[in-house]
């Protein structure tokens, strides 16, 4: 007997608790939270209103050193292939044209040497690792805030970022062809300079890239696995 | 005549904004926004919905027993708006002045069980005849204490028609009303909030509020929609229904939302009365008395009541079947039987 009208007295109390709660919800509806990022020093006092983000209209901010899209700055990048090679799914295709001199500066004076008949990164490959702009010595590939790139075709998210035309890859093509048979017949005729000449010098296709990578690739597995297992527990004990 | 005149259209209409009304209160409390897509804030999100609705094909499954699958959902809808017909609109206006008035309208509403029953069975689905049985026990149980609480209320107006209950609760009444059934304190010429049943006889409040639980199980609605509950048992049994079929049951529990919500506002909030008194020389209940204001007033307190049932909709998660059946025979119905007992000796006592 005790107990049924300790039931009801519980069914009332928590019943318009219940409805107090609900109610309270429905009368902060009136406000709405501002999007604002994590950075933002209000972020953790908007605590009522509708919560929903409207995405396409409204989004949060996005910190400047968000790690999304790949840049390439092209002008910086002297096409060394390091960011190709470090990269652990192969999401960026490099086709290196080399000159025949210094074809100029990058903006922290590095010189250039190769041009980049191609350039491309697949981003639908891509798993955001950031292992490339690490690698990059001239600092020319960057992750930017650009989080928004979706496209109806896969292909779409293979971002082209070399600036040459077929012609133009064609003519330097043949300029370093011809200046490398130069250099052969020059050897052929004068002896005397065996030192200057490596076997180096080649016409740069795509095939030779691959033929170089093996050589390099040694590190690439060592590279790997290495930041992955230093991350990992590092990050675990962050949080 | 005039309640088919009045309340058919404004049944359509009402729902169409109930739904709206309904999802929008539903993303109110969630933190969310509701429909905002379809017209300006969304408002014609549910015509978009009923024209969709409309368009679909009326499937009738091979298994189904055509005659009872069929008529299921006219006789659900035809009982629920049968109910209307003794509703009073305003002062001087109500539908069937019968005698015997919620008596009718609580035998009338309660056919709507076999409707249900009927969709259930003809459907030959496990789901929906597991639904059909919920809800006859569910109808059947919670019959009795809206019954008796209705039976407190009849007792303390000493009539059945809902008109003569609504002329009771003003200035018109012909009898003297008395605040909290005290005879000290006459207030027949005050009228207002005062001569309200529910403060003519305040342990109607508990009646109310047992009317108000008991409509909801009536209704189907959460938390006592085990008929439908569509988490356990896809949609009760409506399941095999499409199109405009379906659309009538949904009609039907709208409809019976909002029936339930005037009867609530008839039986213990003035009906159509001004909640304002007439003070001394400010005769405010006079001024807002009248057919025009009598509508507004009835309606505006239909649609409290209906706001009412929304929120404790999105309050409330759903009762178990044992759970429901404590509820109604171990404590609505004492309860209620108590009350009905207070009302009597209260009003012999001191009336």
């Amino acid at each position: 007997m005790k107990d049924y009208f300790r039931h009801i007295a519980l069914a009332i109390s928590t019943s318009l608790s219940g409805l107090r709660l609900t109610f309270k919800y429905l009368f902060e509806a009136r406000e709405k939270r501002k999007p604002i990022g994590v950075a933002d020093d209000n972020y953790f006092e908007q605590d009522k209103g509708i919560a929903t983000l409207q995405y396409p209209f409204e989004s949060l901010p996005v910190p400047d050193n968000g790690r999304y899209k790949l840049h390439n700055e092209i002008d910086d990048c002297i096409v060394c292939d390091k960011c190709a090679k470090v990269c652990p799914v192969d999401c960026i295709e490099i086709e290196p044209v080399r000159a025949t001199e210094a074809i100029g500066n990058t903006s922290d004076g590095t010189p250039k040497r190769i041009y980049a008949a191609k350039f491309d990164i697949d981003m639908a490959k891509c798993c955001f690792c950031g292992l490339c702009t690490t690698v990059c010595p001239t600092e020319c590939l960057t992750m930017t805030k650009a989080y928004d790139f979706s496209t109806f075709d896969v292909k779409d998210h293979n971002y082209s970022f070399a600036e040459m035309s077929l012609v133009e890859i064609a003519q330097k093509r043949n300029e370093f062809e011809e200046f490398q048979a130069n250099k052969t017949k020059a050897k052929a005729i004068g002896v005397s300079d065996a030192s200057g000449v490596a076997a180096k010098p080649k016409v740069v296709i795509s095939k030779p890239v691959t033929g170089v990578k093996p050589v390099v690739g040694k590190p690439k597995p060592v590279l790997k696995p290495k930041p992955m297992i230093r991350k990992k527990p590092s990050d675990d004990r962050d949080n | 005549m005039i309640t088919f005149l009045i309340f058919l259209p404004f049944l359509l209409f009402f729902v169409v904004i109930a739904v709206y009304g309904e999802r929008k209160i539903s993303a109110f409390v969630q933190t969310r926004v509701g429909p905002i897509e379809v017209g300006p804030f969304g408002l014609f999100q549910t015509i978009a919905d009923l024209l969709k609705m409309l368009q679909k094909e009326d499937i009738r499954p091979f298994a189904i027993d055509k005659f009872l699958f069929l008529i299921a959902p006219l006789i659900v809808f035809a009982s629920v708006f049968t109910g209307y017909s003794v509703l009073p609109i305003t002062q001087g206006i109500a539908g069937s002045e019968i005698s015997t008035g919620v008596f009718f309208l609580l035998g009338v509403i309660s056919l709507d069980v076999l409707g249900i029953l009927m969709a259930g069975w003809g459907s030959n689905n496990k789901f929906s005849v597991l639904g059909a049985m919920r809800s006859v026990a569910q109808i059947v149980s919670y019959e009795i204490p809206l019954g008796l609480s209705i039976l407190a209320v009849v007792m303390l107006a000493g009539t059945l028609n809902l008109q003569e209950i609504s002329v009771l609760q003003g200035v018109q009444s012909e009898s003297p009303a008395y605040f909290l059934g005290i005879h000290a304190l006459e207030v027949t010429d005050i009228g207002g909030i005062l001569t309200w049943n529910i403060f003519q006889m305040p342990i109607l409040f508990v009646a109310f509020v047992i009317f108000f639980i008991s409509s909801l199980a009536e209704a189907n609605r959460v938390p006592f929609d085990l008929p439908e509950s569509e988490s356990e048992l896809i949609g009760g049994y409506h399941t095999e229904y499409s199109g405009f079929r379906w659309g009538l049951f949904m009609l039907a529990e709208y409809g019976m939302m909002l029936l339930v919500s005037f009867l609530a506002a008839i039986l213990f909030f003035g009906s159509w009365q001004s909640p304002l008194p007439n003070v001394g020389s400010f005769t405010l209940g006079d001024w807002t008395n009248g057919v025009v204001w009598g509508i507004f007033w009835l309606f505006l307190k239909a649609m409290f009541f209906i706001v009412l049932q929304m929120m404790v909709r999105w309050t409330y998660p759903r009762l178990r079947v044992d759970q429901l059946m404590t509820l109604s025979w171990k404590y609505l119905i004492p309860i209620s039987i108590f009350v009905l007992f207070i009302v009597g000796i209260w009003k012999l006592a001191l009336v």
